[in-house]
């Protein structure tokens, strides 16, 4: 009630020495607006969060319980063959999309900015499969990648009938399969996101650069990509994301098979907690999602505010 | 009446004539391939004729792991349908110890559940502290092989009489460029069919051991090792089928590019549909022609508790409704599966699914995993079994595994 006796107070006296009060009541009607969404962000993300955790260390099968069974479900967790699976392929899914989506996408950017004809064109096929959901774009590629209707059947067709390449069948390779689909799928943001920071880029650098005689690849290299270190923060940060989710386009093309070749973290917390009915199973394995997500946030956190606030 | 309709809420409510109620009963299952989708249209066409009530149908495509956490989270969500269909056993427990389904012991009291349905064990699973909470609509049973005689032809053999045949089989079907064993790449397929293989090799007692007592001893044990080095050679015969739905591996079996599948006798629905003869187009085996019993598993309708009075009595007449003898008969013929009342007249019957009858009167009838097993545990062997058909894995190893899973089932 005292914040909102404060508004017509000052409206009524509007020479009323801002600087007395308090820090917390400064631009008090911005903080009454925001209210509301912090309140969602405390309850629904902090405050599920914790209530997740919580029920984590306890053995809830399909409705939450609170017998607690301390670090039962982490210790099953980490002896399930198909958790290591799945953790092993979303290393590599995340370090092969990371890499290949920023160095693709900064590519094509690149090549585009080179002004060349037809660029429209070329942006809107590119970008096009991002409009596409990944479960439409996971069964696209499951067709292609298909043996028998797929790539390697029309290679055959052309007579070269030796020809395999069926990634989706091969427990060794399916994750590359995905992985060729989700890169198709993201590269066209990214590579917008590289192309709106290229031509933030001042005109004057290139002709600066021109006239020292420094070759295009050079100044990308050196001068372009750390002057748009934050156009790479953005793309890290969806990417990264999306990373870290990885689920719909798994269960479209391959629901995490042959067998368990190509499951992955999403997956199994979703299975456990619905299929197999045991909630305490696939907190767990959300928490340790969580906390692999922290272990990488925090230091760069702490890195990128902790500086800005010193310098 | 106005005042009542919209305290009602979400649940479609019109006036009838007279006094009663017609409500839209929405009834969520997972039954769509051709056989399926036939068998729930009985029940449909019934409840319409036989009522005032619409059924709404509110079919969801990709298999019971895909419709279960659906139909839980509407149920959980406060959104209940009118019905649905589960496997009866575990899977319902704790949404009926938290009070969320229909307590239908009047309705089976009142038409004498207890005598008619057999075997008694489908209706205890679904009784919790003598209240009964489902109806059990049909006896599906695992313990099929079913065979394509035209690829048995096609590669000059005999069609064989069991499973141990048809392994000698399988190198000439290979040679002809047929797949001896068509089998989906869904986890539950393969688990099914080692299960299957489970009581023809270690026997009915050893299964009954393992899946009912949970016995890890006889998991570990000599009888479970040769089920392993069995399906360790059925990996080897299922190589090739790239497919992943049941239906389509039936499929291969249907047009003779497989030589055989292990699966439910709710493939029987497809053969049926797609215009072949038992006997004469496909044999099934039952028990894999080695033990022949069954295992009584199947399909029930639950009912989630509404506040409604006049869902609850909708309710409660679909659930009369369903075990009535003439719908028993429609729903089973065109599902493949086998009624769970002995006094149905089913002369149209075909040649398997008389084989059925016949091993169901003669009680060769095994508990199945499904009302035996938490759905946890069945979880845990559904990706155990998955890694070891698609992997090199071997069958120690498997069996080492599949043991402590045993174990540790609760």
């Amino acid at each position: 009630m005292a914040a909102l006796d404060e508004i017509p107070r000052r409206a009524a006296a509007p020479a009323a020495p801002a600087r007395r009060r308090p820090a917390v009541l400064r631009n008090l009607q911005a903080k009454i607006a925001s209210l509301p969404m912090i309140l969602i962000a405390l309850v629904v993300f902090v405050g599920c969060t914790l209530w997740t955790v919580f029920h984590s260390f306890t053995t809830s099968r399909l409705l939450p319980r609170t017998d607690w069974a301390g670090l039962a479900q982490y210790r099953r967790l980490w002896g399930e063959q198909r958790w290591l699976v799945s953790i092993e392929n979303l290393a590599i899914y995340g370090a092969l999309t990371l890499v290949f989506s920023l160095v693709i996408g900064f590519t094509l950017a690149a090549l585009l900015d080179r002004k060349i004809r037809g660029e429209d064109v070329f942006r809107t096929i590119i970008l096009y499969p991002f409009a596409l959901s990944f479960i439409v774009t996971g069964l696209v590629w499951q067709w292609i990648l298909n043996p028998d209707f797929g790539v390697q059947a029309v290679v055959r067709s052309w007579g070269w009938t030796g020809f395999t390449f069926d990634p989706l069948n091969n427990p060794d390779i399916v994750i590359y399969g995905i992985l060729i689909a989700g890169l198709w799928q993201g590269t066209g943001l990214v590579m917008v996101i590289m192309l709106a920071g290229l031509r933030g880029i001042d005109g004057e650098i290139w002709k600066a650069a021109r006239v020292d005689g420094i070759p295009a690849w050079k100044t990308y290299l050196l001068v372009i990509i750390p002057m748009m270190r934050p156009v790479f923060v953005t793309a890290l940060v969806l990417i990264g994301s999306g990373i870290i989710k990885v689920y719909d386009l798994v269960v479209a093309q391959t629901s995490g098979g042959p067998g368990i070749a190509s499951e992955v973290p999403a997956k199994y917390v979703y299975d456990r907690m619905f299929r197999d009915q045991n909630l305490g199973q696939g907190f767990a394995a959300s928490t340790m999602m969580l906390v692999s997500v922290a272990i990488v946030l925090i230091p760069w956190a702490y890195l990128e505010f902790g500086r800005r606030r010193k310098a | 009446m106005t005042r009542f309709a919209s305290l009602a809420g979400m649940t479609a409510i019109s006036v009838a004539a007279g006094s009663a109620w017609a409500v839209e009963l929405e009834v969520m299952h997972w039954w769509t391939s051709g056989g399926e989708a036939a068998a729930v249209a009985e029940f449909a066409r019934h409840f319409e004729e036989r009522t005032d009530h619409t059924w709404v149908d509110g079919a969801i495509a990709g298999g019971g792991a895909v419709a279960r956490p659906i139909m839980v989270s509407r149920i959980l969500g406060g959104d209940p349908m009118g019905a649905f269909q589960f496997n009866h056993g575990r899977q319902a427990e704790e949404l009926i110890e938290a009070g969320l389904l229909l307590d239908l012991t009047d309705v089976a009291e009142a038409q004498g559940w207890r005598d008619i349905v057999r075997p008694s064990n489908l209706l205890d699973a679904c009784t919790v502290d003598g209240r009964i909470y489902c109806v059990p609509v049909n006896i599906h049973s695992w313990q099929w092989l079913w065979l394509s005689h035209k690829a048995f032809e096609d590669a000059g053999l005999e069609v064989p009489s069991d499973w141990f045949e048809f392994v000698e089989a399988a190198p000439a079907l290979r040679e002809a460029g047929k797949i001896p064993l068509a089998l989906g790449g869904q986890p539950w397929q393969s688990t099914g069919a080692f299960n299957v293989m489970a009581v023809a090799i270690a026997g009915p007692e050893a299964y009954a051991q393992v899946m009912g007592e949970k016995n890890a001893e006889v998991a570990r044990g000599e009888d479970y090792a040769r089920v392993f080095e069995a399906a360790v050679a059925a990996r080897e015969m299922a190589q090739g089928s790239n497919v992943q739905e049941w239906q389509q591996a039936t499929n291969l079996v249907i047009t003779g590019q497989a030589g055989g599948q292990i699966m439910g006798d709710w493939a029987q629905g497809d053969f049926q549909v797609a215009g072949q003869v038992a006997g004469e187009d496909y044999s099934c085996l039952p028990g894999l022609g080695v033990n022949e019993v069954i295992s009584a598993g199947g399909d029930a309708f639950y009912f989630p508790v509404h506040s409604d009075p006049a869902v609850t009595e909708a309710q409660k007449e679909l659930a009369a409704l369903l075990l009535d003898p003439e719908v028993q008969v429609d729903f089973n013929l065109a599902k493949g599966s086998l009624p769970v009342r002995g006094d149905v007249n089913l002369d149209a019957a075909n040649d398997c699914m008389r084989k059925g009858l016949e091993i169901l009167a003669a009680g060769a009838v095994l508990p199945d995993g499904v009302t035996t097993l938490s759905p946890d545990t069945t979880g845990q062997i559904d990706d155990l079994m998955a890694e070891f058909w698609s992997t090199s894995m071997t069958a120690e190893q498997a069996q080492e595994r599949y043991a402590a899973i045993i174990e540790a089932a609760d």
